[in-house]
């Protein structure tokens, strides 16, 4: 289908036109308004003992986040692709919930599940272990959201990989943890990365799910989201910029990850 | 409802039977049950009993409980402000997101690859900042004077920002793939430009266009953070559903925020599981086809 000169450019105008109005005029309106009182202003604010706590909380959930989905996501990923089992379709399903579920369902779950008046509530009630609006709830709230990406980027790999070179190492005598360091993990090594990249950057970006589990206050629960909505609730608006815009970087190093791994896989697939 | 989420059925190379391998697997790496079954654990404990609290909960006051809790007016008017917001944001994506992946697939001009990279932009960033992004534009210190707050178009934006990548991303793989042969044999055979896409390409577009933009929508109806700063969540106006189950979870009514809740993830359960039977008719019709 060739279409006339003046068509092409009329759909080309559309397409950037509404990029433009939604995508790049907002987002870079925010990095100008961070940046214009000078790079000084931008890190002053990103230091405040607040943001300090704030940053500091937030890491601690993806250092707990991660090696979680890590070490039984890359499992799952493997039984799914590499044996059948009755209900397997059934575990493929729960696996995409996640997706599916807005985060203000998520909260709403874990405070009936985990909460004081919750079905385990016994948890908080008898053995004093605070989940919701504690430490404890953010983290699970996390967990829920992230819990597919790990998954979804290991499993098609082992699905490409197939199991030769994992047979041939074992026919040459390999135990089986020898084979998975040597041969599997090499293998899905960039599906791996790419699944802890997306957790960790929603991890950090999730706001939905951890405001309704956590007290919000600074220092102790507020994660670097809810110091961004809290600070533009009390008008700090240009504090919430700088914080929005460090968010933002965490956000352009996933799109770089996703460009380096779609060139990997090209050169791969060549 | 299994068989159809069955990714099986649709995808073979997904059934994992590879011959003597299972075989190997099952003594080499353990038991395929006792991995089977950490895995089960792990998701229940994280995803699906979460998910049987709400149920259970809303079970609690019964059906008429449950039936109140969901008619009231506050709910009545979320919904009504939730799906009208998701359905047009859906439409208005799905023309949009269909001109820029034909552009990204069809034209050709300088710095196609950055627009190329930047479409995933709102997958990656934050909702929270997507909603201080939306309010810096369209917000009370516009540059350009639109100040959308509190107004159900600042709802849409906010919206149409989050979701604008799912029909990109879904149509534009299927326009590479398509083949250009069949148009130009239609244009040889004297067909216009405008009968060409209505009869060749837009068939062949349509299952993508619809799961783009289901998704799209399902994406919507649960929107909570890029929605929070630019809504303002004035009742019967701007207060989408999320922002109800919010309030009502504030005002400790546990079993109408779980009421509510249902709804929301029984119309997301419902429109994937349309979405995946489309998805895997048309992945047979291919294979017919092939």
């Amino acid at each position: 289908m060739n279409l006339s000169p003046a068509t092409r450019y009329l759909l080309r105008f559309l397409a950037l036109g509404y990029l433009l109005l939604l995508l790049v005029v907002p987002v870079g309106l925010i990095l100008w308004r961070t940046f214009a009182p000078g790079v000084g202003a931008f890190f002053e604010s990103i230091t405040t003992p607040a943001a300090v706590s704030a940053l500091q909380l937030s890491l601690l959930v993806v250092a707990i986040v991660v090696p979680l989905n890590v070490v039984f996501g890359v499992p799952t990923a493997l039984v799914l692709a590499r044996n059948r089992f009755r209900g397997k379709s059934m575990l493929q399903a729960v696996i995409d919930l996640p997706f599916a579920v807005s985060p203000v369902v998520v909260g709403v779950a874990l405070i009936l599940l985990w909460g004081s008046a919750g079905v385990f509530g016994f948890v908080e009630n008898d053995f004093g272990l605070k989940i919701i609006f504690g430490f404890p709830g953010i983290v699970l709230a996390s967990i829920f959201v992230t819990i597919p990406y790990v998954i979804r980027e290991v499993e098609p790999v082992l699905h490409e990989l197939g199991t030769d070179q994992e047979e041939a190492a074992s026919t040459l005598g390999s135990s089986t943890w020898q084979t998975f360091w040597r041969i599997t993990l090499p293998s899905i090594k960039w599906g791996l990365m790419y699944g802890v990249v997306l957790t960790v950057a929603r991890t950090l970006g999730e706001y939905g799910a951890v405001i309704m589990v956590s007290s919000n206050l600074p220092g102790i629960s507020q994660t670097l989201t809810l110091l961004v909505s809290d600070r533009h609730n009390r008008g700090a608006e240009y504090g919430a910029y700088a914080i929005s815009t460090l968010l933002m970087a965490v956000a352009v190093v996933v799109l770089i990850a996703q460009v380096i791994l779609d060139a990997r896989r090209e050169k791969t697939d060549k | 409802m299994t068989a159809a989420l069955n990714p099986e059925t649709t995808r073979p190379e997904l059934s994992g039977d590879t011959g003597p391998s299972r075989g190997f697997f099952k003594t080499r790496y353990g038991s395929t049950r006792l991995r089977v079954g950490v895995a089960t654990t792990w998701l229940s404990v994280i995803v699906l009993l979460p998910l049987a609290a709400i149920v259970w909960q809303s079970a609690g006051g019964g059906w008429s409980a449950f039936w109140q809790a969901i008619t009231t007016n506050g709910a009545l008017e979320s919904f009504r402000v939730t799906l009208t917001v998701s359905v047009v944001v859906a439409v208005v994506n799905l023309f949009f997101g269909l001109i820029v992946a034909w552009v990204l697939t069809r034209d050709d001009f300088p710095g196609k690859r950055y627009v190329d990279a930047i479409i995933d932009l709102p997958f990656a960033l934050p909702t929270i900042v997507a909603s201080l992004v939306m309010l810096a534009l369209y917000g009370p210190n516009s540059p350009i004077g639109i100040s959308l707050q509190q107004t159900i178009w600042g709802i849409g934006v906010a919206l149409a920002f989050v979701t604008l990548p799912f029909v990109v991303r879904s149509v534009q793989p299927v326009l590479l793939e398509l083949d250009r042969e069949v148009e130009e044999a239609a244009a040889s055979l004297g067909a216009d430009n405008l009968t060409i896409f209505r009869l060749v390409i837009l068939p062949a577009l349509l299952p993508s266009l619809l799961s783009g933009a289901g998704l799209a929508f399902s994406r919507a109806i649960g929107e909570y953070g890029s929605v929070v700063l630019i809504g303002g969540a004035v009742p019967g106006e701007t207060e989408v559903s999320s922002q109800y189950i919010r309030q009502l979870i504030e005002f400790d009514d546990r079993t109408g925020a779980a009421a509510v809740s249902i709804v929301l993830l029984l119309i997301s359960f419902i429109l994937l599981f349309i979405l995946r039977t489309i998805g895997s008719r048309a992945a047979k019709r291919e294979e017919l086809a092939a």
